[in-house]
């Protein structure tokens, strides 16, 4: 049930960043990634994500009431630090872009396209072109994107940088709706993100080069 | 001393974009409307004129041709009296200016080809040859494309109208190339008959149609540069428009 | 998938985008020539088809390393990885949008570049046949190349330098298959039934290789 991830490792260039991390979610969990720079937080997203390849280990999804396991990074969003959204097209046009393009994941539908705009708090101004937009307002509706199509795994990296308070407020009213809707939450931040009963999974970095280990 | 600068206060102030805008609603209809008559008459002209005893009736592309050539290339200068404005004054009326007057120049450039090359595969039997004369203007017409692409690319008008600026001007160079092509290098193309020291060469019963076509074309280039202005001072009013929406978007809150 | 479609021609077509800069690029190439090889009106008939498709190609790489780079640059290239939909599909149709906003406008173009050519009526008709079955092919091999150099800082040349190499074939084939619509013993039809294989075989042999250049790229 759930996400879970097993034995997972990986490696920068030579040196192991984590080894042996595993964990798993239900329905309504959320994961909450904490350490300094250069742990491997955002490794261990993009591996999540299956960007990466893990050097050994696994990450599975399997939807609730049963059925066949798949590769996590199909059921889930992935926000990194860039938005994913092109600045010469209009707001509107990139969300419903993605909102065709990556379609609803089983188990869920996705908001129109409005109101994701309204739920982010900017419904009067997704007609302007992205590249117009403040840095702040440009990150509101990357969070839009995550809503205008339905996955239940939400991978977040340093989602609330380049935000305000107010904007943090949102955003945490946001990740726990997708909880309350049986969403799973994995997210890396340096902020308190204000959720309750979320799983903390503190990453040390280093965890030695191959040789180190064998020995 | 105050002479001088009543002068520039008024040149100024004409220049001042919101003053234009309401010059520009006053004088377009007017100007839309010679341009129409002119063209009514030229057309008459050039169609009731006699047709040349060895051309025969191609001899009416001229109409068009001639004409189109000459704006395409007082096009290009009035580009280059702004371009100037762009730098030495740094006024945003210039700016806009050589902006709207670069697909006007290159429509202009190409109806001079293509008239050109329609009357040249009846008389040499060729589309095209690669003489002085008509490689110079196709030179031109590269260069008015090249001009729109660089003003598409740059986001920002006031950057992309100085950098344009000097591209303009550097380009200046064509202009007498293609003036004097048909006098330094034994060409194909003929030389000038209109515009000579010592008078025309040719008949009245060509040079009225022409000289009316002419003035047409000219208020015709008049108008529509001046609407293009027009556009894109409100083009750039709707930016700074929505830019500000954005902007006020955030601070409701 | 349509929609992908539509949004890259609608990237394509906005400001900054490479239809029109590829189009002035091609006239460009193609104007430079007679002021090389002199303006000999028979000598340039002659070797026109070659200079119009050799133009056309150097002008259908110009865009091709932001294919994908543009697509990393801001993110988007990590969600297109990660959907369930075949990688190479999805490059499948983002090399169509390319065509159609880069390459279809040079095909247009290129009756115009013939006249310049003083090439006749058949040469400039196989000439834009010719280059309407081809250059997609360029396309689908270009993907490869930027497939590869999507995650280099500054890829634009080096993709040319890759690709190159490999659109020689398409070049032969539709310099030749030109060549044989004008001069009379040869025959058209087989040259040009073997560029248009070569454009089927890299419509499908170079999706699956970019998307596998993808896949291995992603850090």
């Amino acid at each position: 049930m759930g996400l879970i991830a097993e034995n997972l490792a990986a490696r920068r260039g030579e040196d192991l960043l984590f080894v042996d991390i595993s964990f798993s979610l239900d329905e309504g969990g959320a994961l909450i990634l904490t350490g300094a720079n250069g742990s491997g937080k955002s490794t261990l997203l993009r591996v999540v994500a299956g960007l990466l390849r893990p050097d050994s280990g696994s990450v599975s999804y399997t939807p609730q009431g049963g059925g066949e396991a798949r590769p996590a990074g199909e059921a889930a969003h992935y926000l990194g630090h860039r938005n994913a959204m092109k600045p010469e097209l209009t707001v509107e046009e990139n969300l419903s872009f993605w909102k065709d393009f990556l379609g609803d994941a089983g188990g869920g539908a996705g908001l129109c396209v409005g109101e994701a705009a309204e739920t982010v708090g900017l419904g009067g101004i997704a007609h302007l072109p992205f590249g117009y937009l403040s840095a702040g307002q440009q990150r509101r509706f990357a969070f839009a994107k995550l809503l205008v199509a339905w996955r239940p795994v939400w991978i977040l990296d340093e989602p609330t940088a380049a935000l305000d308070a107010a904007a943090d407020r949102m955003f945490a009213s946001l990740v726990s709706g997708h909880l309350a809707r049986g969403g799973i939450v994995l997210a890396a931040t340096h902020q308190p993100l204000g959720l309750e009963g979320a799983k903390e999974l503190r990453m040390k970095g280093f965890a030695g080069t191959p040789q180190d280990r064998a020995a | 001393m105050s002479t001088t600068s009543l002068v520039l206060n008024k040149v100024t102030g004409l220049a001042n974009p919101t003053r234009f805008l309401a010059l520009c609603r006053s004088i377009l209809p007017w100007m839309s409307g010679i341009t129409a008559l002119l063209f009514a008459v030229g057309l008459y002209m050039s169609f009731s004129s006699t047709s040349d005893y060895q051309q025969g009736y191609t001899v009416r592309i001229m109409y068009v041709h001639v004409p189109a050539a000459w704006l395409a290339m007082m096009c290009y200068s009035v580009m280059a009296v702004s371009a100037i404005g762009t730098l030495v004054w740094r006024h945003p009326l210039a700016d806009v200016s050589h902006k709207a007057a670069a697909p006007l120049g290159a429509a202009f450039t190409l109806i001079s080809l293509i008239t050109g090359s329609l009357w040249g595969k009846p008389m040499w039997g060729t589309w095209w040859v690669w003489d002085a004369r008509l490689t110079s203007v196709f030179i031109l017409f590269i260069m008015y494309l090249g001009l729109i692409a660089l003003n598409r690319a740059m986001d920002e008008p006031a950057k992309a109208a100085r950098v344009s600026a000097v591209l303009i001007l550097v380009g200046f160079v064509n202009i007498p190339i293609i003036k004097f092509s048909v006098e330094w290098w034994n060409t194909l193309h003929q030389p000038a008959s209109v515009v000579r020291m010592d008078g025309p060469t040719i008949d009245p019963s060509f040079l009225w149609p022409l000289l009316v076509m002419a003035t047409a074309f000219t208020m015709l280039f008049f108008t529509l540069h001046i609407a293009a202005m027009r556009n894109e001072i409100w083009r750039r009013r709707v930016t700074s428009q929505r830019r500000m929406a954005a902007r006020m978007a955030g601070r409701e809150e | 998938m349509m929609s992908l479609f539509l949004r890259d021609l609608k990237l394509s077509v906005r400001a900054g985008g490479g239809a029109l800069i590829g189009v002035l690029f091609f006239m460009t190439v193609v104007a430079v020539v007679p002021f090389g090889v002199g303006p000999d009106l028979n000598l340039l008939s002659r070797i026109g088809p070659a200079i119009v498709w050799i133009g056309a190609l150097l002008a259908a790489l110009l865009g091709l390393d932001r294919l994908f780079q543009a697509e990393r640059d801001d993110g988007s290239l990590d969600l297109i990885l990660m959907q369930e939909t075949p990688l190479a599909l999805t490059v499948f149709v983002k090399c169509l949008a390319h065509w159609a906003g880069t390459g279809l406008p040079l095909v247009i173009a290129s009756p115009l570049l013939s006249l310049f050519m003083n090439m006749n009526e058949v040469a400039i008709g196989a000439v834009m046949l010719t280059l309407l079955v081809g250059s997609p092919a360029i396309t689908f091999i270009g993907a490869v190349g930027a497939a590869v150099a999507v995650a280099l800082p500054r890829g634009g040349l080096l993709v040319s330098i890759l690709v190159l190499p490999f659109t020689i074939p398409v070049l032969i084939f539709g310099v030749s298959a030109t060549y044989a619509a004008v001069e009379d013993p040869a025959p058209f039809l087989p040259p040009f039934m073997i560029l248009a294989a070569l454009t089927l075989l890299f419509a499908a042999l170079g999706p699956l290789a970019a998307a596998g250049a993808l896949r291995q790229s992603s850090d």
